[in-house]
């Protein structure tokens, strides 16, 4: 057991983990943050998807007690009061979303592809989602949501 | 190494719903103090849009906002009894039932709002934004906060009704085998492109284009989706979802996560063109009939055809694998 710290949306928290709570589970269950799923728990289906310093990662394999002092960006963090993110919005508006299990991991993974190519092709939005599984919407609603968002940011950014 | 295009298309005529022992389900609602309308159900949504689309009926019926009504979707020991969501049934029972609920309980919203205004309740229409007023004088309103507080605190009435469809049991008749399995059926047709390689044996679906004709679409957005969504399942289940080489040979070592158990990602998927076509089923809600696993089947006999159209090799089992598109390609050059 040890006690580990995490900055979670900007925001400091300490809890205690035992050396197989994975950042999911810290997550979910000693911080209450769920939107974060917990779907398949081996790393294939990318519903977990949260940023660690900004980079894309399946908290399900992520062992809490090696990450002590990181900073994590998860669903709950991307919104400013009603106002949603672009993401957020273009998936809202796109219809992108079905059932909703796979989309919080679905906007993480496309948060982290707009910040560091913020005007992707399709193939390069195909090629960052491609570890988010969704049985729901065929994909194409979703792919068109963060070419559309990726256009709001830059337009966003201009203003 | 030659890519082979081909097209194919297949129909479907699916029926809504089904009769074994007859297929109910039932919906119950009443007003809440502060103007709202739960609808408690036992039929799951699991994310085919059912809270929306009986709350649509619901608010159509009763004439009140959306915004007004809560659907509760409570559990199977204590909700009214659903057959449960599935057969492409949960549209055309469970709406049917709401409406009939929702009905009920208008009629006891006006005959409180009557009270109210001290007019006759055969005179009394709804606005849509959350008003009961007398037809031609909409001065003469009361707004639905104002009448669940009459109803609860002044008159003594439950704002309330309770809905059910059945479609009875139905026998065949012993001579000709007639009978009445379903209440509507719903019809589309699928044409798929493919591109077969001969040296792999590999086949990529290009374009699926659909036409649908599904009754009234009460959500159009939804029914795309629902249509483009089973479309990529179709896909999943022609050519990529597949147990082998383990099963049924082995029932031990079968696929166990989705690196082994494939289906299509995002670079895989097909262009999509959808048509709805719109012929209301007279026992349906507001005219619909069900959508939901006739999405899946007519794209996975088309692209079957689109196969054979390609490179001449006719395939009845599905997955459509590399193996058996270089099986047969092997048995026609023999």
């Amino acid at each position: 057991m040890r006690i580990v710290n995490l900055k979670v949306n900007g925001v400091g928290k300490t809890f205690i983990a035992r050396p197989e709570t994975t950042l999911l589970l810290a997550l979910r269950e000693q911080l209450g943050l769920t939107g974060a799923k917990r779907g398949c728990a081996q790393g294939a289906c990318g519903s977990c998807t949260v940023l660690l310093e900004g980079e894309p990662v399946v908290s399900c394999l992520v062992p809490a007690v090696t990450v002590d002092g990181a900073d994590i960006a998860t669903v709950e963090g991307l919104a400013d009061g009603p106002a949603l993110s672009h993401v957020q919005q273009a998936f809202l508006d796109g219809f992108a979303t079905q059932c909703g299990f796979c989309t919080p991991g679905m906007i993480m993974s496309a948060e982290a592809l707009l910040d560091r190519n913020p005007d992707p092709t399709r193939d390069e939005v195909n090629e960052a989602i491609s570890g988010n599984v969704c049985r729901c919407t065929g994909y194409e609603p979703i792919v068109s949501a963060i070419l559309d968002a990726a256009v709001r940011r830059r337009e966003g950014a201009k203003l | 190494m030659t890519l082979l295009r081909g097209r194919g298309y297949a129909s479907v005529n699916y029926p809504t719903g089904m009769n074994l022992g007859g297929d109910p389900s039932q919906a119950l609602i009443h007003a809440t103090t502060m103007g709202g309308f739960v609808i408690s159900l036992s039929s799951v949504d699991l994310g085919q849009g059912l809270k929306t689309v009986v709350a649509q009926c619901a608010a159509e019926t009763l004439g009140m906002p959306m915004e007004n009504v809560i659907v509760d979707t409570a559990d199977t020991d204590t909700g009214p009894h659903c057959m449960g969501t599935f057969a492409s049934r949960g549209t055309h029972r469970i709406g049917n039932a709401v409406i009939m609920a929702a009905r009920e309980a208008r009629e006891v919203m006006l005959a409180v709002a009557a009270d109210e205004l001290e007019v006759d309740a055969g005179d009394l229409e709804t606005d849509g934004t959350g008003f009961v007023r007398l037809k031609g004088s909409p001065a003469t309103e009361i707004h639905i906060q104002d009448i669940t507080l009459a109803a609860h605190f002044k008159q003594g009435k439950t704002i309330s009704g309770r809905g059910i469809f059945l479609k009875e049991r139905n026998y065949p008749v012993p001579e000709t085998g007639e009978m009445d399995p379903d209440s509507c059926q719903a019809h589309a047709c699928t044409v798929a492109e493919v591109e077969v390689d001969d040296e792999t044996g590999i086949v990529t679906v290009l374009s699926l284009h659909n036409a649908y004709e599904i009754g009234r679409a009460l959500n159009p957005a939804m029914a795309a989706q629902q249509v483009e969504g089973g479309g990529w399942m179709g896909v999943s289940h022609a050519v990529f979802e597949s147990t082998e080489p383990y099963y049924p040979a082995s029932r031990d070592h079968g696929p166990v996560d989705f690196c082994e158990y494939l289906m299509p990602g995002p670079a895989e998927i097909p262009v999509q063109s959808s048509v709805i076509l719109e012929r209301p089923a007279s026992n349906g809600p507001f005219g619909a009939k069900g959508i939901g696993e006739m999405t899946a089947n007519a794209p996975i006999p088309a692209i079957a055809n689109a196969i054979f159209d390609a490179c001449g090799v006719r395939l009845t089992t599905m997955p459509f694998t590399p193996e058996s598109i270089l099986r047969g390609l092997d048995a026609l050059r023999a």
